[in-house]
């Protein structure tokens, strides 16, 4: 159990680390190399305590719950070949922890790359250790996604921003395509457990849809791996810097596709379609990447195509289905990794000495950098397979299986052809890579005198080097056993007899080597002049080129494809796109109702001509209200509130109070707060020309109509049919049942309210306090249209009016006019705040409730302000609405938060009565003090809206354009007061 | 009754929605106001029509079949409240885009 959990903090710990490593400051080199050091010393540390755990084909499982509904879990699993993994991701990531602290300029952002580097790393252990295949997924995906910001860091060079999209485009949509695979194999077994899936491998070879997931799941493996026709994301990569490609197109991410192979290998091989696809796509990616890697003057293109082709090796390997090809895969996973990393490395050393990476501007550099040139010797002459190192081994193991008979003569001949053509070109880009850049004349076109790296920089690559040479020369003790056991994890019981001597005898294989080496050495002569020439492009091999293919592909789907949509359906007008929501909500509203709609069944309640008569009135302030809202703002206003008052009516009608209570204050608020609005909106004149309205104009308005009715006629239609049918059992019954035993109040909507569905209450009042909030923000830059700055029409008649009579002051007449209403308002302050308190109090019991007292409160407050004006009131009144909302979220929340105390779930309500003096019984509940923030809340937010909007009139208005802008200050307010 | 009020619920939604399809920023308020009251009723009449039967409980009588459909009228009720502040949001918005533009159509230029 111990054992197992340390398997997540292997998984987790690089990312936490991630998180702190981005925190550092910008040029903390050496810090962030002693964070990343010591934690991937660390994990390799864990992974190896966990040999003896899994070195006789044991698996350590650890497994959290996650969906347990769906029957996902998260699962760590740690075995043999995911263990060998572990160590290539921890090793090789330590070596290149300490290698980029010398890489790394000092002017580059280190803490995001070490960051991403880390981020990397986590990903890559979680999908070697995912036990889910959905898990699994995850991990891949977020790989592409952490390798595409790795291969971007350098984001201000345009080579690294499209190598980045590219290889994120194709490995991301690989990876989508594994994910379907994988959720199809999930399917058929039934499980997405890995080890369930992993004992189905009749089960999964025989179902209909295998085809499918191994076609797909090839999609995702051949992207990652980089496997013909997929291949030409990799060389775009190389602009990533060097550390990165030693990791990522190395040794680990490239390395996922085959690892993916592996893993399933055990139940997707075997078949023909497997053994067609995988053998030949690998066999082409050697050949092809191995050919092109010759021609590349780049240091690290040749070896992104050297890996490419590599891969492709493992690949054919995977594909041949025979026990002793995968021995020999994944001994090749292990061997590739040492020296590539290495290699890449070299380059890296060489790129920073010198300043270039063009193998024709470099030569000669034996004499300068004697100690980098052996290495860099040594690891070529393994990725070339020369004997006593490691690459010849499972190059060894490659061409015994390819000299194995097949029945099929074309089998038979072209694995063996081709896997010789193959090792001829890696000898000869071997030896152009050493020959070319370390011996010949010292260089010429150079800007500096190179010379030897820091010693600490050279070591990783000294210690892959060293593991090079051990592994060739006594492999039996330097992998034998980690390869044994990686070998038993994937094959179990049936893990073959083989042999990893050096000397296997004078045989074909060894005759094909030396024709390998000898060949590659004549190969590189031919090529000698060509190569130092200054063409620049690969022979035969430069009309076929993927990146151009994928550039059509991306500008046809994402820019052509994209514009017609965005022609044929897109529009800047929102009245079209209503009217196409509208016609799609009448079609998909009729749809339903066609065929159904039977006899339509007679009214339930007996019809009552007041109630019609209400109605008649309502449908027409409605009617009006549409005819009048273009030219008569105002009139349109008052109509909006007729109908209103009519829906109120109709909520009393039918055994709703509260709905009425609200639906009344609501539209005091709404009324107030239009006709503040309606001031600041310049006024609409018909004109000759509007009324002459063009055909085109008439044939719109009366399409909108007939859109509109047929929405209003839907609606009327299905009312009426539910209101006629029987009411079904839903959940009002519990309410009904429930709202005294267990909420302790009779008003069974209120207590519905703030107790059982109060989660819901407090989501509204905050929408509620967020939307004030808003609103106070916009009014604070608010710039009013120029027509409307000056005093309206009104106010200056009566100015005028004012001015002209010697006796009279400006403002007498306004407030000669409003005396008496302001008079009544004044005395009313308080009688409101009584009923607002009242309709709070006894919400529970009775229609009431906080929505109602809050905004029953804040309209005393606003009719204050009607009566005296904004500034008679504010000498008096100091009024801190966002207080108000601010106090009320912060009641609600806690009295749900309180619950806690008590272990009870969030928002749970306790209450009894209390009895008062002089007031009576009245109900105590938890819930009140719920609704008392609910109170608070509205009142905050209707008064700072209103607020907000009345005291546009008193600021000094300030013209839309042209004018500088300038913090409204007292002074400035009261000095425009003044001149006007 | 139920003739009236659904008859009642489809002209509000008929203005409302001819309103809102028109080019006035104004229009578009009042018209989403109407929708508003139309939807409200449509929502409450779900729990059917009841005359006399608040669901405001006796305490000795809680059978269900004595009272209003109580859980429409909660969803009302946050929903005129909720209404009320949409309203307000996009009259400021309207009157913004009335002072930035210069013009009150909807698209912001005419």
């Amino acid at each position: 159990m111990l054992s197992s959990l340390i398997l997540i903090i292997i998984v987790a710990a690089p990312f936490v680390t991630a998180l702190v490593a981005a925190s550092f400051p910008a040029n903390a080199r050496n810090a962030e190399a002693w964070l990343s050091g010591f934690l991937t010393l660390g994990l390799l540390a864990l992974t190896i305590a966990f040999y003896p755990q899994i070195a006789n084909g044991g698996v350590v499982r650890h497994q959290v719950e996650w969906l347990p509904s769906l029957g996902l879990n998260l699962v760590f699993r740690l075995d043999g070949f995911a263990w060998l993994f572990c160590i290539l991701i921890t090793g090789i990531g330590f070596l290149v922890v300490l290698y980029t602290r010398y890489y790394m300029s000092p002017k580059d952002p280190v803490p995001r790359f070490f960051a991403f580097l880390l981020a990397f790393m986590g990903a890559m252990l979680g999908l070697v250790t995912a036990g889910n295949v959905i898990q699994l997924a995850i991990f891949w995906e977020l790989t592409s996604v952490i390798s595409f910001l790795l291969i971007g860091y350098w984001y201000h060079r345009g080579d690294a921003r499209d190598g980045a999209r590219m290889a994120l485009i194709v490995t991301a949509s690989g990876g989508l395509a594994l994910f379907v695979g994988l959720l199809v194999i999930g399917y058929i077994v039934g499980s997405y457990d890995l080890d369930v899936i992993l004992a189905s491998g009749d089960l999964i070879r025989n179902h209909d849809l295998y085809n499918v997931a191994l076609i797909l799941m090839l999609c995702g493996a051949m992207t990652k791996s980089a496997q013909f026709p997929f291949q030409f994301w990799l060389p775009h990569a190389m602009a990533a810097p060097t550390p990165v490609s030693a990791y990522l197109h190395s040794a680990t991410m490239v390395k996922a596709g085959v690892f993916l192979l592996v893993r399933f290998w055990p139940v997707m091989s075997g078949t023909d379609a497997w053994f067609w696809i995988v053998t030949f796509a690998g066999l082409l990616t050697l050949m092809i990447g191995a050919y092109a890697a010759l021609f590349q003057r780049d240091l690290k293109g040749l070896l992104a195509y050297s890996t490419i082709s590599h891969l492709g090796l493992i690949t054919t390997l995977l594909g041949m289905s025979t026990p002793l090809a995968l021995v020999a895969a994944i001994f090749h996973i292990a061997n590739h990794a040492t020296f590539k990393a290495s290699l890449f490395m070299a380059a890296g050393i060489i790129d920073h000495e010198t300043g270039t990476r063009d193998i024709r501007r470099l030569s000669g550099l034996y004499r300068f950098m004697p100690f980098t040139a052996t290495l860099a010797l040594i690891a070529s002459a393994a990725m070339a397979g020369v004997p006593l190192l490691n690459g010849f081994l499972s190059k060894e193991m490659f061409f015994t299986e390819t000299a194995e008979f097949d029945p099929n003569m074309f089998v038979n001949l072209a694995l063996p052809i081709g896997a010789t053509i193959a090792g001829m070109f890696s000898v000869a880009y071997s030896l152009r890579f050493v020959h070319g850049v370390f011996f010949g004349p010292p260089p010429e076109k150079l800007d500096r005198v190179p010379h030897e790296p820091p010693a600490l920089m050279r070591r990783p690559i000294e210690l892959l080097v060293l593991i090079c040479l051990a592994v060739g020369i006594i492999p039996g003790i330097t992998i034998g056993p980690y390869l044994a056991a990686a070998v038993v994890s994937i094959l179990g019981d049936e893990a073959p007899y083989y042999s990893l001597s050096v000397w296997h005898g004078f045989n074909l294989p060894l005759i094909m080597s030396i024709v390998a080496l000898v060949g590659g050495g004549l190969l590189y002569m031919a090529f000698y002049r060509y190569l130092n020439s200054n063409r620049d492009s690969t022979p035969l091999l430069h009309r076929f080129r993927g990146q151009r293919i994928f550039e059509k592909v991306l500008v046809t789907v994402t820019w052509r494809w994209a514009r017609t949509l965005i022609g044929v359906f897109g529009t800047r007008r929102l009245q079209p796109q209503l009217l196409i929501i509208f016609a799609l909500a009448i079609v998909t509203g009729a749809l339903p109702l066609w065929n159904r709609i039977g006899t339509l069944a007679v009214p339930i309640t007996a019809f009552d001509p007041v109630f019609a008569m209400t109605w008649l009135v309502g449908g027409a302030c409605a009617l009006a209200a549409a005819y009048q809202a273009k030219f008569h703002r105002f009139a349109a206003m008052i109509l909006l509130g007729g109908a209103g008052l009519v829906t109120c009516m109709t909520f009393v009608w039918f055994s709703a109070p509260d709905l009425a209570l609200t639906q009344l204050v609501v539209e005091i608020a709404t009324t107030v707060l239009i006709l503040l609005g309606l001031r600041w909106l310049p006024q609409r004149q018909p004109t000759p020309t509007m009324d002459a309205a063009g055909v085109r104009d008439r044939v719109r308005r009366y399409r909108d109509m007939i859109v509109a009715a047929a929405a209003g006629l839907g609606l009327a239609l299905v009312s009426y049919l539910v209101m006629t049918r029987p009411a079904v059992d839903g959940i009002s019954n519990f309410f009904v049942e429930h709202a005294y035993s267990q909420g302790g109040g009779t008003n069974v909507v209120n207590v519905m309210l703030v107790d059982f569905r109060a989660f819901d209450t407090f989501g509204e009042i905050a929408v509620l306090g967020v939307v004030a909030l808003t609103v106070f923000s916009l009014l604070r830059r608010f710039r009013p249209a120029s027509e409307s700055i000056g005093k309206p029409q009104q106010q200056l008649v009566q100015n005028a009016f004012d001015k002209d009579r010697p006796e009279r002051n400006p403002g007498d007449t306004i407030a000669a006019y409003l005396l008496v209403p302001s008079q009544i308002m004044q005395w009313l302050f308080p009688v409101i705040i009584v009923v607002a308190i009242y309709l709070f109090m006894r919400g529970h019991d009775l229609p009431g409730g906080g929505f109602v007292g809050g905004l029953t409160l804040s309209i005393a407050f606003i009719l204050q302000y009607m009566a005296g004006g904004t500034r008679w009131v504010e000498d008096r009144l100091r009024i801190l609405p966002v207080i108000w909302i601010g106090s009320g979220l912060a009641i609600a929340l806690l009295t749900g938060a309180g619950s806690w105390l008590f272990g009870y779930p969030f928002l749970t309500t306790h209450f009894q009565y209390a009895d008062i003096p002089l007031i009576g019984r009245i109900p105590l509940a938890t819930a009140l003090l719920f609704d008392l923030g609910v109170f608070l809340l509205v009142v905050g937010s209707t008064v700072l809206i209103l607020i907000a909007l009345a005291h546009q009139s008193i600021r000094s208005p300030r013209a839309s354009r042209g004018v500088r802008r300038k913090p409204a200050t007292a002074a400035s307010v009261t000095s425009t007061e003044k001149a006007s | 009754m139920e003739l009236v009020l659904s008859l009642a619920i489809g002209v509000l939604t008929a203005s409302g929605v001819y309103l809102v399809l028109r080019p006035r920023t104004f229009q578009v308020i009042i018209g989403l106001s109407l929708i508003s009251y139309g939807v409200n009723l449509f929502i409450f009449s779900m729990g059917r029509l009841r005359v006399g039967a608040a669901p405001i409980l006796d305490r000795t009588d809680t059978d269900p079949a004595s009272y209003a459909d109580p859980v429409p009228q909660a969803l009302v009720l946050t929903a005129i409240v909720i209404g009320f502040a949409m309203t307000a949001l996009f009259l400021v918005v309207l009157l913004a885009a009335r002072g930035f533009t210069g013009t009150d159509h909807v698209d912001g230029r005419d």
